[in-house]
């Protein structure tokens, strides 16, 4: 390594370069954001686990509202006693963050005060209070459903006149983009009020079981507390239904690979009233539970299998060929809850004590307690209500690109959330002024710039730390969200010294061993690529793949962590999983024989 | 297969028999009571000792030479521990009791003696320190004809009689009145896959977790370090395999015709091959668990699987004694408030 590090190892924030032909794409980045010479002296690591490719302006919002929420709820809310708020900044399109740890013993006194009177308020009353975030939520995606479609007429409707409405359209575009934008930063408050407190009480009987069980995995303890009926699950229940009732009504035949989604649905349509009976079903399922899109909920390529129903429909073959062969394609969910509570059962009767026996009691009582949100939150705020935003984000887009602001719809992400509101200022102004909008000169060379600089940062990698590294890593946030500890701290250190290798780390999602023959998918259409026994690889497991969950030996991914979607129906189907591993798909060869370690996290290249 | 005065049978006998068959008899007899499956077998009782050596203290004064003994010489222990062990070795079985063992034998391996037994010593000190003379007290594998098992079962009883065993004795002000021993006699497993498990892990004292050690052939190539075993961690309760380390291994311990056994080169195709299925692993956990509930407490096991049958038997079980002995600090206390417990992860290290 030829740039500076830091005492202990990491290069120093102010030796990273801005990847040259990129600076003005950097520039767009809000000024609070980029790295000063200040930021030499504290620890920042790169959020991977969240931000795993380069973001492009648009999606930096979701760092902005999820940090702005988590600091708020950490250090004003529940007044966490060791830890404030994460700070963040972004070179590159990555985004490095770091805690702001309390240390200070008086301060933790004062704060610990303070956080019981908090946050065991929250664990009194988690049933009532989290009805009512649901309440919320729906709420906030209701509103956010609501908003208007974007409309720019020639001559205002007659009947705004006659109403006296006395507002002009242009007005709504701004009105619509702000509240837009503001649901999403509202959303992300929502997002945060439980989840410290949720991963807190998960994490204390998890810290209990590894102190008791020191060779317990981590999966082990996650089965004893994950429920079966959480929303996450849900998409994939529905595409299971949707596939017995196209057998039970006799309209299997029209579900066959490579057949585009749209020519199945109009099949369906003309075949009469079966199709008909089929499709009503589908729209039951659609809404709400096909908002889940691809990803974690970060990007706005991740698309729902709303607005692409090639993905669902991708797996309707396999369940229906499963239905006809006489499979349950139904989980066994009282098989499930009564393995869980052999496994609840049978780690209690192996501790010594009564007292143990108690403790482990509460302790577990809280995690299921807590464990619904856990689960259930990403549907509505990570699937449901991002997907509303960035659909909304996109209608901008289309109407932007109408006005020639920049070639395509999807541009529009190329422009940070303050542009893009200088740009509907723009529109406005020009549709009030009868004049042209300057956007057109402005933009487009703007966008291609951005454009290439994802890709270019894309090609490159970006140290997994940054700065001197703490002794200890003390910082809840950091260690339950992220799984930064110190001993990762000195792998990544170890890992540097010794580039290459033929192993690749990542979360260890759900256990077991496997050898096998790698397949690297990059989309869906080449599902039909895996065979029995094959490792999927992939950027993300998503949801539609979990059909296939049955026929392959293992999976691998570049994003995700041990509470992703992936992992959490991976560890239910007894698939070894790694996600997280960064560049698995690049690192990886297609057909190379690799082996799957999901229960310590390592991948092996044979 | 009747009980007698100088024979217990496995079945008849339990743990609450140890003065009897010793710690070792008791154990296999326990396990099998239990319904697990161990080779069949015989205990030549304490009884059988005591007949012995009456016989042999009317030939000539044993217990008070020892007893006369100071723990401080160690010259004259040992020169008395060399001669009495040659009078034990030597002298022959009274006819009852030769009768009796000769019988049981027969009715173990049938008349033709076609099977190899295993001998091995039983003692009946419950003295955990006494467990610190457990390699000197003998096991003699594949023993082929009644004339080698009365041998080594004097062998047995002679190894009472070692230096060592008689200084800590002499130590501890043990009297010598008492001190007997039981022989285990049993049918040998001619073993595809042999090795011992613990049912807590030896490096964490984690009781979640079974370690299983395991090679080709006779289990005292593990049990002796001659060879470098596979290794495998399994979830007592999940079943999880976490951990698998396939070693070389390079030789076998495996019954020699005329009795005893003798290492070998392992087949190469072999070597580098996992010596037990996972099957087999979840078959090792079924009787890791079933034996450990039985007794209570994490135990040391030893296991065979049978050549042919693939049918897995117990050997040998005992308490595991090295973290069974350290006083731990309870995990967690219950909390009056419950939620408190957040603290520890809310709390800071600090």
């Amino acid at each position: 390594m030829d740039r500076p590090v830091s005492s202990q190892g990491f290069p120093l924030p102010s030796s990273l370069r801005v990847v040259p032909g990129t600076e003005g794409a950097q520039a767009a980045y809000p000024y609070h954001t980029q790295f000063s010479d200040a930021d030499d002296g504290r620890f920042w690591f790169y959020n991977s686990m969240h931000f795993p490719e380069p973001m492009s302006a648009f999606d930096m919002v979701t760092a902005e509202a999820a940090y702005c929420a988590l600091g708020s709820a950490n250090t004003r809310v529940h007044c966490l006693p060791t830890t404030l708020g994460i700070d963040h900044r972004i070179i590159n399109g990555r985004v490095y963050i770091g805690g702001n740890a309390v240390t200070d013993p008086a301060e933790i006194a004062r704060r610990t005060e303070e956080f019981q009177k908090r946050a065991f308020y929250y664990y009194e009353n988690w049933e009532r209070l989290y009805a009512q975030w649901r309440e919320k939520m729906m709420t906030l995606i209701r509103d956010a459903q609501a908003l208007p479609k974007l409309d720019l007429p020639e001559f205002e409707p007659l009947a705004h006149v006659h109403a006296g409405r006395g507002v002009a359209s242009n007005h709504y575009l701004l009105d619509t983009y702000q509240k837009t934008l503001e649901g999403y930063f509202r959303m992300w408050h929502h997002h945060f009020e439980f989840l410290l407190l949720g991963y807190g009480a998960y994490l204390t009987f998890f810290g209990f079981c590894k102190k008791a069980f020191p060779e317990i995995t981590d999966q082990t303890i996650a089965r004893m507390v994950a429920g079966f009926d959480a929303e996450i699950f849900r998409p994939d229940d529905e595409l299971r239904r949707l596939a017995r009732c196209a057998v039970e009504l006799g309209v299997e035949s029209h579900f066959q690979q490579q057949v585009p989604a749209d020519d199945i649905i109009e099949s369906l349509r003309q075949s009469g009233e079966p199709g008909l009976e089929w499709l009503a079903q589908l729209e039951i399922s659609r809404d709400p539970w096909f908002n889940i899109n691809v990803g974690d909920g970060f990007y706005h390529h991740h698309r729902a299998w709303n607005d692409d129903l090639s993905m669902p429909f991708a797996c309707l073959p396999e369940y229906i060929r499963r239905v006809k062969s006489g499979e349950t394609l139904e989980r066994p969910i009282e098989r499930l809850q009564a393995e869980r509570r052999e496994l609840i059962d049978g780690y209690r009767d192996l501790l010594e004590t009564e007292d143990e026996r108690a403790a482990y009691d509460q302790m577990i009582a809280l995690a299921h307690r807590v464990f619904p949100y856990v689960e259930g939150h990403k549907f509505y705020c990570e699937h449901w209500y991002t997907n509303l935003f960035f659909n909304k984000i996109r209608e901008f887009g289309t109407l932007l690109s109408a006005h020639r602001f920049f070639p395509a719809a999807e541009d529009v992400f190329h422009l940070t959330h303050y542009e893009l509101e200088m740009a509907i200022i723009d529109l406005m102004t020009s549709w009030s002024n009868g004049s042209a909008p300057r956007g057109p000169q402005h933009w487009p060379k703007i966008v291609a710039e951005r454009r290439a600089a994802v890709a270019e940062w894309a090609r490159h990698t970006t140290p997994p730390a940054l700065g001197p590294v703490p002794d200890v890593i003390d910082d809840p946030a950091i260690v339950m969200l992220w799984g930064i500890t110190r001993e990762n701290l000195d792998a990544w250190l170890a890992a540097d010294d010794e580039p290459g290798g033929n192993e690749l780390r990542g979360f260890a999602a759900s256990s077991g061993v496997v050898e096998g023959t790698a397949r690297i998918i990059k989309s869906v259409d080449e599902i039909s690529r895996l065979k029995a026994g094959d490792i999927l690889v992939c950027q993300i497991t998503n949801p539609t793949w979990v059909p296939i969950f049955q026929t392959i030996a293992a999976t691998v991914s570049d994003i995700g962590g041990s509470m992703s979607h992936a992992a959490i129906v991976a560890r239910e189907y007894g698939l070894p999983a790694v996600v997280g591993t960064g560049n698995a798909t690049s690192r990886i060869k297609d057909g190379q024989r690799i082996r799957v370690d999901g229960g310590r996290g390592i991948v092996t290249l044979l | 297969m009747p009980a007698s005065e100088f024979i217990g049978w496995f079945a008849d006998i339990g743990l609450g028999d140890r003065a009897r068959v010793g710690g070792k008899g008791g154990s296999l007899g326990e396990l099998q009571r239990a319904g697990i499956a161990v080779p069949p077998g015989f205990v030549v009782l304490t009884t059988a000792f005591e007949r012995f050596l009456n016989g042999l203290e009317r030939k000539g004064p044993i217990r008070s030479l020892i007893d006369g003994l100071s723990a401080d010489d160690h010259a004259a222990v040992s020169a008395c521990c060399a001669q009495i062990r040659t009078r034990v070795t030597e002298e022959p079985l009274p006819t009852d009791l030769l009768d009796e063992v000769s019988s049981a034998y027969a009715a173990l391996c049938g008349d033709a003696g076609l099977d190899a037994v295993a001998v091995r010593s039983s003692a009946t000190t419950e003295d955990s320190a006494d467990l610190s003379f457990a390699g000197l007290q003998d096991t003699y594998l594949w023993v082929t004809s009644l004339s080698q098992i009365l041998h080594r079962i004097r062998t047995c009883w002679a190894s009472l009689y070692s230096t060592e065993s008689v200084i800590y004795r002499r130590k501890s002000r043990l009297p010598e009145e008492g001190v007997a021993m039981a022989v285990v006699v049993q049918k040998m497993v001619n073993a595809r896959t042999a090795g011992v498990m613990f049912t807590r892990s030896p490096m964490t004292g984690d009781r979640s977790v079974l370690t299983v050690e395991a090679a080709w052939g006779l289990g005292s190539s593990v049990v002796g370090g001659e060879v470098t075993p596979d290794r495998w961690v399994v979830g007592k309760i999940t079943g999880d395999i976490s951990v698998r380390e396939i070693s070389a291994k390079l030789i076998q311990h495996v019954p020699m015709p005329g009795g005893g056994i003798e290492a070998l080169p392992v087949a190469e195709t072999l070597r580098d091959t996992p010596s037990l299925s996972d099957e087999e692993l979840q078959g090792l956990r079924a009787i890791a668990r079933r034996v450990e509930k039985h007794y209570g407490r994490p135990q040391d096991i030893e296991w065979a699987v049978a050549h042919e049958t693939n049918e897995i038997l117990l050997l040998q079980s005992r308490p595991e004694t090295v973290w069974s002995g350290k006083a731990a600090e309870p995990v967690a206390r219950p909390a009056s408030d419950p939620h408190a417990h957040v603290m520890s992860v809310f709390g800071g290290k600090r």
